[in-house]
C-alpha cells in the first residue's frame, strides 16, 4: 500500500514535471513567432531617438503616431486596400471555385487517364513560377490563343484579365494545393449521400451543389483561406502582371520607404516606416483570421488534409 | 441492386472528365505551352518589340552567361541550393516535434495553436521579403546591447564558446541557433499536415501496445514514426517547393531583377531553368530514396 502510494506521488511528480517543461518550450516558441509583430508594433510608435536610445526596450519614450499619418498617407491607404480587397476576394472566390470543382471531379470520377492529369497538377506545383514567369508576361501582352483573335493580340496587362483567367482554370498561385486539398475531402466523403441523388435523378451539378458541396465546410474555408491569404501576400505575380505603378497595396508597401524624403532616409527611419506599413498591410488579414482561426484549426483536423 | 449501381457509376465515371475540363485548358495555355516557351528563350536571344517578340537561336550561349560571365549567379545559386538542402531537416524535426507537442490535452490548446498557425498567416511574401533586410528586427534579435536579450542568440552563443567545445561542432550548433526564428516561422503547414497525421492514428493502437506494456518512447518508434512517415515525404516536398518560391529567396530576386533591367530575359530564364532542373532532380532523389524506408499502411 505504501509502495502504491509512493509510485503514485512519484507519478505525479513527472506529470508536473513533464507539463512544466512543455510550457516552457510551448511559451519560448510562442515567444519567437509572435516576436516579429510585437518589436514592429513597438517600433511603430517609436520616434528615431527611441531607438538609439539604449533605455528604451519595447516602451518608447516619446509615443508618436506620425508614423502612421505618414504611412497611411503614403500608400494611399483607403483607396489601396479597397483595390486590393476587390482583387483579392475575386482571386480567391474564382480560385475556390475552380478548384473545388476540378477536386470534385479528380475525387469522385474515374475516368480515363485520371492519373496521368492528377500527375500534371502536382507538376505545376513543382514548377517554380519564375520558370514561365517570363513566357507568360509576355502571352499576356500581347494575349491571342491559338492566332485565334483576330487582328492580333490584344494587351491583358494592367487588368484583372491575367489573375482571372488563371484562376478560373485553376493554375494560378499554388492552385495544385488547392485541388490537392479538395480531392483528398470529397475522396473521403460517404458514397451513399450522393447514389440516392442519382438515383432520384439530380444532375451532376446539382448533385454537387445541393448535396456535396455543404459538407465540404470545413475544406472550403481552409482553401478559401489560403488563397486569400496567399494572394493578398503575393507581390511576385502582381508586379507582373498588374505593373509596378498600380495602386495595389503589396506594391505600395514595397516603394513605401522609397517616399521618404532622400534627407531624412536613414536606415533606422527607413525600418520604422517599414514596420508601421506592414502592420497596416498585415491588419485585414490578422483580423480575418482571427474571425475565422476557430473554423481554421478545427476543420484542419476534419479535412483529411492527409487522405 | 448491384448491376444498377454498377451501370450508374460507370455511366458517370466519364462526367469527371468535364470537372477537370478547366484545368487541362489552363494547363496548356497557361502552363505547358509558358513552359516550353521558357525553355526555348533559354536557348534563344529574346528581342521585345512593338507587335510582339522575336527569337535569335543560339543554343547554350545564354546557360553560358550565367555560369561563367554572370558576377552572383553561380555563388548565389550554390548558398540558395545549400541553405534549403540544409534547412529542410530542420524544418521536418521542429514541426514533428511541435506537431507531437499540440497534438497533447492541455489547457489552451487552441490559443497556443492559434499562435503556431500565425506565421502561415505573416510568413508568406512580401511581409517576409522586407523582414529578412529590416534593420530593426536585426537590432533587436542579435541584441548586442540590449537588456533582456536572454533568448537571442549572442548571450547564448557567449554561454557556448566558454565551453570550448570542438570548433567545427559548434559553429553547426550556432548556425543552427542563429536560424531557430526562420525554422520555426517557416514551418507553419508542415506542422498542419503532421498534426492532422497524428489524428489520424487509430487510438486502438496505443492502446494495444499499453496492454503489452510498451514505454512512450517506444510507442513514437513503432507507432507514431512508421504511420506518419508517408507524410515526411510529403512535407520534404512541400517544404522544398515553398522555399524556393519563397519572396525572400535571393536566387529569385536575382532572377527577376535579370529579366526586368539586366542581363535580359534569355539569361534569366536560363537561371530559372537550371534552378527547376536542380530542384526537381534533388525531389526526385529524395523520393526514391524515402520510398524505401516509408510505411504505407495497407488497407
Amino acid at each position: 500500500m505504501l509502495k502504491l502510494f509512493k509510485s503514485i506521488k512519484v507519478y505525479k511528480m513527472q506529470a508536473l514535471g513533464l507539463g512544466l517543461l512543455r510550457w516552457v518550450l510551448i511559451g519560448g516558441i510562442c515567444y519567437i513567432i509572435i516576436f516579429p509583430v510585437l518589436s514592429k508594433l513597438s517600433s511603430s510608435f517609436m520616434t528615431i531617438p527611441d531607438i538609439f536610445d539604449k533605455t528604451v526596450m519595447w516602451i518608447p519614450r516619446n509615443l508618436t503616431l506620425d508614423n502612421y499619418r505618414f504611412a497611411f498617407a503614403e500608400m494611399e491607404y483607403p483607396q489601396a486596400f479597397i483595390n486590393t480587397l476587390v482583387l483579392t476576394l475575386t482571386i480567391s472566390i474564382f480560385q475556390l471555385l475552380a478548384c473545388t470543382l476540378i477536386g470534385y471531379g479528380f475525387g469522385r470520377f474515374n475516368f480515363w487517364g485520371k492519373q496521368l492529369f492528377f500527375a500534371l497538377v502536382i507538376f505545376t506545383l513543382i514548377v517554380p513560377p519564375q520558370m514561365i514567369m517570363i513566357p507568360l508576361y509576355l502571352n499576356f501582352k500581347n494575349f491571342n490563343p491559338l492566332g485565334l483573335l483576330p487582328g492580333g493580340g490584344i494587351n491583358l496587362l494592367g487588368s484583372f484579365w491575367p489573375f482571372i483567367l488563371t484562376a478560373l482554370s485553376g493554375t494560378g498561385l499554388r492552385n495544385g494545393l488547392f485541388i490537392y486539398i479538395m480531392r483528398q475531402f470529397f475522396k473521403g466523403m460517404s458514397r451513399s449521400l450522393e447514389e440516392a441523388a442519382y438515383v432520384d435523378g439530380a444532375g451532376p451539378l446539382r448533385t454537387f451543389f445541393q448535396i456535396m458541396l455543404p459538407g465540404a465546410t470545413p475544406a472550403l474555408i481552409i482553401v478559401f483561406l489560403f488563397s486569400f491569404v496567399w494572394q493578398w501576400n503575393d507581390y511576385f505575380f502582381t508586379n507582373i502582371f498588374m505593373g509596378s505603378g498600380s495602386q495595389l497595396l503589396p506594391i505600395m508597401l514595397n516603394d513605401l520607404i522609397y517616399q521618404i524624403d532622400p534627407s531624412l532616409r536613414t536606415t533606422a527611419y527607413a525600418s520604422i516606416i517599414n514596420n508601421t506599413g506592414s502592420l497596416l498591410f498585415m491588419a485585414p488579414l490578422l483580423l480575418l483570421y482571427a474571425v475565422l482561426q476557430r473554423y481554421f484549426v478545427e476543420s484542419i483536423e476534419r479535412t483529411g488534409l492527409v487522405g | 441492386m448491384i448491376f444498377k449501381k454498377r451501370s450508374l457509376s460507370a455511366k458517370k465515371s466519364w462526367l469527371g472528365f468535364y470537372f477537370i475540363l478547366p484545368f487541362i485548358f489552363g494547363f496548356l495555355f497557361f502552363f505547358l505551352y509558358p513552359f516550353i516557351q521558357s525553355i526555348v528563350f533559354s536557348m534563344s536571344r529574346l528581342v521585345i518589340n512593338p507587335d510582339g517578340y522575336s527569337l535569335a537561336f543560339v543554343r547554350w550561349e545564354n546557360y553560358r552567361k550565367a555560369l561563367l560571365v554572370h558576377p552572383d549567379f553561380l555563388r548565389v545559386f550554390l548558398t540558395t541550393i545549400s541553405n534549403i538542402l540544409a534547412d529542410v531537416p530542420l524544418i521536418i524535426f521542429f514541426s514533428i516535434f511541435a506537431a507531437l507537442l499540440l497534438n497533447q490535452r492541455f489547457k489552451g490548446r487552441l490559443l497556443v495553436r492559434t499562435i503556431f498557425f500565425l506565421p502561415v498567416i505573416m510568413g508568406a511574401g512580401i511581409i517576409l521579403a522586407l523582414e529578412r533586410t529590416d534593420f530593426m528586427t536585426e537590432l533587436l534579435q542579435t541584441g548586442q546591447d540590449l537588456p533582456g536579450g536572454f533568448l537571442s542568440g549572442s548571450s547564448l552563443k557567449a554561454f557556448l564558446l566558454q565551453l570550448k567545445l570542438p570548433e567545427l561542432g559548434l559553429k553547426y550548433i550556432l548556425n543552427i541557433v542563429d536560424k531557430v526564428p526562420i525554422i520555426i516561422r517557416a514551418s507553419g503547414i508542415q506542422i498542419l499536415i503532421f498534426l492532422a497525421g497524428l489524428k489520424a492514428i487509430p487510438s486502438s493502437l496505443y492502446e494495444a501496445s499499453k496492454v503489452e506494456g510498451a514505454t512512450g518512447w517506444e510507442d513514437f518508434w513503432f507507432i507514431t514514426l512508421p504511420l506518419i512517415s508517408p507524410l515526411i515525404v510529403t512535407n520534404i516536398v512541400y517544404t522544398v517547393i515553398d522555399s524556393f518560391t519563397a519572396g525572400s529567396n535571393d536566387l529569385v530576386k536575382l532572377i527577376r531583377d535579370t529579366a526586368f533591367g539586366g542581363a535580359g530575359y534569355g539569361v534569366s530564364t536560363a537561371m530559372a531553368n537550371l534552378y527547376f532542373f536542380t530542384i526537381a532532380l534533388l525531389l526526385a532523389i529524395t523520393v526514391v530514396i524515402s520510398a524505401r524506408w516509408v510505411f504505407y499502411q495497407e488497407d
